[in-house]
């Protein structure tokens, strides 16, 4: 097991990620509220370089109580993010493809402590 | 846990986008290439791409026709609010980066320095390096659908400049690019003409056709143009794309489902009619090649088209074996998009289609569903003759090409 420093909290905003070496782990660090979550950078679909994508809001059919359509709303509670390379998205917060559960990221221990990020890598 | 903690490094590139450098694109596929030990094998890349449209004033400065050229260099040069001058790219083509979250599949705006070469080779340099690719196939983008043009004329004006700036001005920056000359199939004569022309140009190895068109390739007036191509002993290509104003998939009303089954319709249609009306008896030494279908038409349509046959053989008197043979013996299939969602069914796909001698690796660079040759390598029920058959030696027999790779 190895600890590195990502940083402080203070250094993240709300919302966004930043993408790390760790040795010869690459780490994606994602900021959602007041939580952290540390992924690894390899998508579970063919490898791609998945934390080096774009964040998108989780997209909802627009039903009413009939079940007609409306279209598609984004939900901004549910936050993915997006492998750059097929496009499969996961759940920042779960790590899971929301139309696959059994897809999903590899995740990494994140422990914040006096202000300060750490991600532990080999554990 | 070690009692030292150590600094993070932020990595380098924190998000790609359009104007990224295709090798930081593709680092992850390279550090792949080099874990597995690719720099031992024999990759050929069936079926790559350029996006021919950023440099359409060159290659419309190619065509023949004096009047079409220079209408075409006076609406490039001051045209503006409309596509490239002569092409019908299909409505899809807005939606292939999911909305921006594929931006390879956008543009690719990357810095080139290089001034030695065409912008077009560096690209594909970059490409073949990430995946570590020896030969790579090099086809156009929106040209695609040119045989859904209304004007028939247009398709031989756009392929035959096309085909003439390909090979002039990019093939001969890197021998390992090379080429399935473009053919304007809705016009038989030109298409024959494009063969004669091309089939002895370096760096072409094959030819093909743009599946998407309503053009039954079982017309006695293709029959000159496969007999020419049979004897120039390289294969023809049927690659394939979507039509998103054909009736039937009109009424789909997403990019997914439009592409899913246009990708496969217009080869399935083509390859019914290929079989059925005998062009491998006609033509026993002409490879076919159906490109970018992915592979699960396949095995369908084989045990479709044998049902029926049994009980309608009089409607196909030419054959004198099942449809199915004639598709796992006959025909070769590139691998890309690759379904992968039920490995069995896969395997028994490879199975049926005789993978190990008639599968070719293709990655479709840089389009939205590319496959790296990993998809290839790491296959459970393959061995590893199999699998270099697939990613290299299949392409290298069909198409002659140095084992060794390029010099």
């Amino acid at each position: 097991m190895q600890s590195y420093r990502i940083g402080t909290v203070s250094e993240f905003q709300e919302g966004t990620k930043k993408v790390f070496n760790l040795g010869e782990t690459e780490v994606g660090v994602f900021r959602l509220g007041e939580k952290f979550y540390a992924w690894n950078n390899i998508c579970p679909h063919q490898g791609g370089p998945v934390c080096q994508g774009r964040l998108y809001p989780r997209v909802h059919e627009n039903l009413d109580e009939n079940k007609n359509s409306h279209g598609r709303l984004y939900d901004e509670n549910n936050i993915n993010i997006v492998c750059p390379w097929h496009g499969l998205e996961f759940d920042v917060r779960t790590g899971k493809h929301p139309g696959n559960e059994e897809i999903a990221l590899d995740p990494l221990p994140v422990q914040i402590e006096g202000g300060e990020i750490y991600v532990i890598v080999g554990e | 846990m070690d009692a030292l903690i150590k600094p993070a490094i932020e990595h380098p590139v924190q998000e790609l986008d359009t104007r990224t450098d295709t090798r930081d694109y593709l680092a992850h596929a390279r550090s792949d290439a080099e874990k597995k030990g690719f720099a031992d094998w024999l990759i050929v890349d069936i079926d790559a791409h350029h996006v021919e449209s950023v440099s359409w004033a060159e290659i419309t400065s190619y065509i023949e026709d004096p009047v079409v050229r220079h209408q075409a260099e006076m609406y490039q040069s001051e045209r503006v609010g409309a596509p490239p001058y002569g092409l019908n790219g299909d409505l899809g083509l807005r939606y292939q980066d999911v909305g921006g979250r594929i931006p390879h599949q956008s543009s690719q705006r990357e810095v080139v320095e290089e001034k030695d070469v065409h912008r077009d080779v560096v690209l594909t340099r970059r490409a073949m390096h990430g995946l570590a690719v020896d030969y790579m196939v090099i086809f156009p983008t929106p040209m695609l659908f040119l045989g859904m043009h209304p004007q028939t004329d247009m398709e031989v004006f756009l392929s035959r400049a096309y085909n003439r700036w390909l090979t002039e001005r990019v093939l001969p920056g890197d021998p390992g690019m090379v080429t399935l000359v473009v053919l304007p199939f809705n016009t038989p004569d030109e298409a024959l003409k494009m063969v004669e022309e091309f089939a002895d140009v370096p760096n072409v190895i094959g030819f093909c056709v743009t599946s998407t068109r309503y053009k039954p390739v079982h017309s006695n007036e293709y029959m000159k143009l496969y007999r020419a191509i049979e004897e120039s002993g390289k294969p023809i290509a049927f690659h394939a794309g979507y039509h998103w104003q054909d009736p039937s998939l009109a009424t789909c009303n997403t990019f997914l489902g439009m592409h899913s089954l246009g990708f496969a319709w217009c080869n399935i249609v083509h390859m019914t009619n290929w079989i059925l009306n005998g062009i491998p008896e006609r033509f026993p030494k002409l490879k076919s090649m159906w490109v970018e279908s992915g592979l699960s038409w396949v095995p369908f349509l084989m045990q479709r088209l044998d049902d029926q046959y049994l009980m309608r053989q009089s409607e196909a008197p030419l054959l004198r074996r099942m449809p199915s043979e004639y598709m796992s013996d006959n025909c070769f299939y590139s691998c890309q998009p690759m379904e992968q969602s039920n490995m069995k069914a896969l395997e028994c796909t490879f199975e049926m289609i005789n993978a190990k001698d008639q599968l070719l690796f293709s990655s479709d660079w840089p389009h939205f569903d590319f496959d790296t040759p990993s998809v290839i390598y790491d296959l459970p029920f393959l061995d590893e003759q199999s699998k270099r058959n697939i990613l290299g030696l299949n392409a290298a027999k069909l198409f002659n090409l140095n084992t060794n790779g390029p010099k």
